[in-house]
């Protein structure tokens, strides 16, 4: 297997901490933000996130947790073997500024599923996405507001991102080549 | 046709591990991780269903088709509610009013319910067996909503998760099932679940509604069985009482209500003598004053309504486990 490091430990916390001031110069302030992250990696990443934001601005921003298996369009392909997680967001997200949060950009269709399930939760002011990491290949008219790292990408490669949290060890965000 | 084998109840199913589910016919080919995996699905239905908008499109364009040769309030009332909750199209057949009456087959109905595009089959009957019967007929999936005496499995499963809720792990928590378990599917897909995720059962019932007590220990080596329920309460976590069929009485099966209602009632006084912790379970629906009292239907112990509430979030589980063309 042909693996390459696109990300180091140091890279992966300063682009969270680059993207956590730039969600507070964007949107004036964090008084209205909720954080909210896909499951799996996009919840440790928020949380982050959100203790950067802590240091920067000094005040505490909401964290939730989304879980989209109930929302894909892909159950005919992938089947039900998903295990559903639990979708947590704390505070009522009508009126929110709410950022989403995932590790990988590619073809749109996780942060689609995510729009509408947020949509059926309440109805915030926005909705801005912040990923670790854009692929490219996007299948929908989606875009990321705050990016930590564009990486172009092949579609036969694989992007892994490996927080501490999740997958143990140091960070790192990896290129696989021909993994399947 | 079809390769699904008909369970005789002396011959216990071992389960096959990473088996993809087609149908949910008996807890009886239910590995302990498999219910562990629905009773967690379960939990994340909930969350849709406390939701101000309780519906999720995951099963869009499927149709699920309530097909009820007996009656019944909960259980298809919390299919339809669980099948419409994932977004699929859901219809209802019950025997009367439709062709059945004019002599059509189960067959030949199941066969025309595949035809109307059906792709999961929600089927309660009178005759064990039926629904097996059913799964051989069908390309689709099909689940048990109650057979004859023989299986319920959706109930023993909201039983589960219900109290996997209440009191935490399962294993080795010590369950009474009380009441008519001669007739109880319930019972019997409980039974099954039950041991499986390693809790201890006790049957308790006067002689002639236990059944056969070989068959039982034949089947069931740890299953334990007890005819004085209140020898068995102070060391009872979960107490679970079963709907008395009055017209069991007629068939000669016990001499009087009001002597069952002394000796295996669910009253105040049990109630009290049953652990801190202990919760009072029943399928439903109940005949207060014979079974249960109802002032123990109304304890802070009763988790029957909760019962009710847990079963539509089980049932999503189910729905949504069956469909998909899973690739693991």
């Amino acid at each position: 297997m042909n693996e390459r490091q696109i990300m180091t430990a140091d890279e992966v916390r300063r682009a969270i901490a680059r993207v956590a001031h730039e969600i507070g110069e964007r949107n004036g302030g964090v008084q209205n933000v909720v954080l909210v992250g896909i499951y799996r990696r996009g919840i440790p990443l928020a949380k982050r996130i959100a203790a950067a934001i802590q240091q920067i601005e000094g005040s505490t921003v909401p964290i939730g947790a989304l879980d989209i298996t109930l929302y894909r369009d892909d159950l005919e392909i992938r089947g039900a073997s998903t295990q559903i997680q639990y979708t947590n967001i704390p505070v009522d997200i009508t009126g929110k500024t709410i950022v989403l949060v995932d590790d990988v950009l590619y073809t749109g269709r996780t942060i689609r599923a995510a729009l509408d399930a947020l949509t059926d939760l309440g109805r915030p002011d926005r909705i801005q996405l912040a990923v670790l990491v854009d692929r490219g290949h996007r299948e929908l008219p989606i875009r990321a507001d705050f990016v930590g790292k564009n990486v172009p990408t092949a579609a036969s490669e694989d992007v892994a991102v490996r927080l501490n949290e999740v997958d143990g060890g140091d960070d790192a965000v990896m290129i696989t080549r021909g993994a399947v | 046709m079809s390769n699904m084998p008909i369970v005789s109840p002396f011959v216990p199913w071992v389960p096959t591990p990473n088996r993809k589910r087609r149908h949910v016919l008996d807890l009886d080919d239910f590995s302990a991780a498999e219910i562990i995996d629905v009773l967690d699905a379960a939990t994340s239905m909930k969350e849709v269903l406390g939701r101000s908008v309780p519906q999720v499109p995951i099963l869009r364009g499927r149709t699920v088709v309530n097909v009820f040769y007996e009656e019944s309030t909960r259980t298809r009332m919390s299919f339809e509610l669980a099948a419409r909750t994932l977004s699929a199209s859901t219809m209802s057949m019950t025997a009367k009013g439709s062709s059945v009456e004019k002599g059509e087959s189960l067959i030949d109905t199941i066969r025309t319910i595949q035809a109307l595009g059906a792709d999961i089959i929600v089927i309660r009957h009178g005759e064990s067996g039926a629904p097996y019967l059913a799964a051989q007929h069908f390309k689709g999936s099909i689940i048990n909503a109650g057979d004859g005496r023989h299986a319920h499995p959706s109930q023993a499963l909201l039983d589960l998760f219900t109290i996997r809720e209440r009191l935490g792990e399962l294993k080795g928590l010590n369950v009474t099932i009380v009441g008519d378990i001669l007739h109880s599917r319930v019972a019997r897909s409980n039974i099954w679940g039950m041991l499986r995720c390693g809790m201890n059962v006790t049957l308790c019932a006067p002689s002639t509604l236990i059944g056969d007590v070989r068959m039982w220990q034949e089947t069931f080596p740890t299953l334990k069985i007890s005819y004085d329920l209140d020898a068995i309460i102070p060391d009872t976590d979960v107490l679970m009482g079963l709907r008395l069929q009055k017209e069991r009485m007629q068939a000669g099966l016990l001499p009087a209500l009001r002597e069952y209602s002394t000796y295996f009632g669910i009253n105040q006084t049990r109630i009290d003598n049953l652990p801190d912790h202990a919760i009072v379970m029943h399928p439903g629906p109940m005949n207060e004053g014979v079974e249960i009292m109802p002032e123990a239907a109304d304890s802070p112990r009763s988790v029957i309504e909760a019962q009710v509430t847990n079963g539509v979030a089980v049932r999503m589980a189910l729905l949504y486990r069956l469909s998909g063309e899973a690739t693991a």
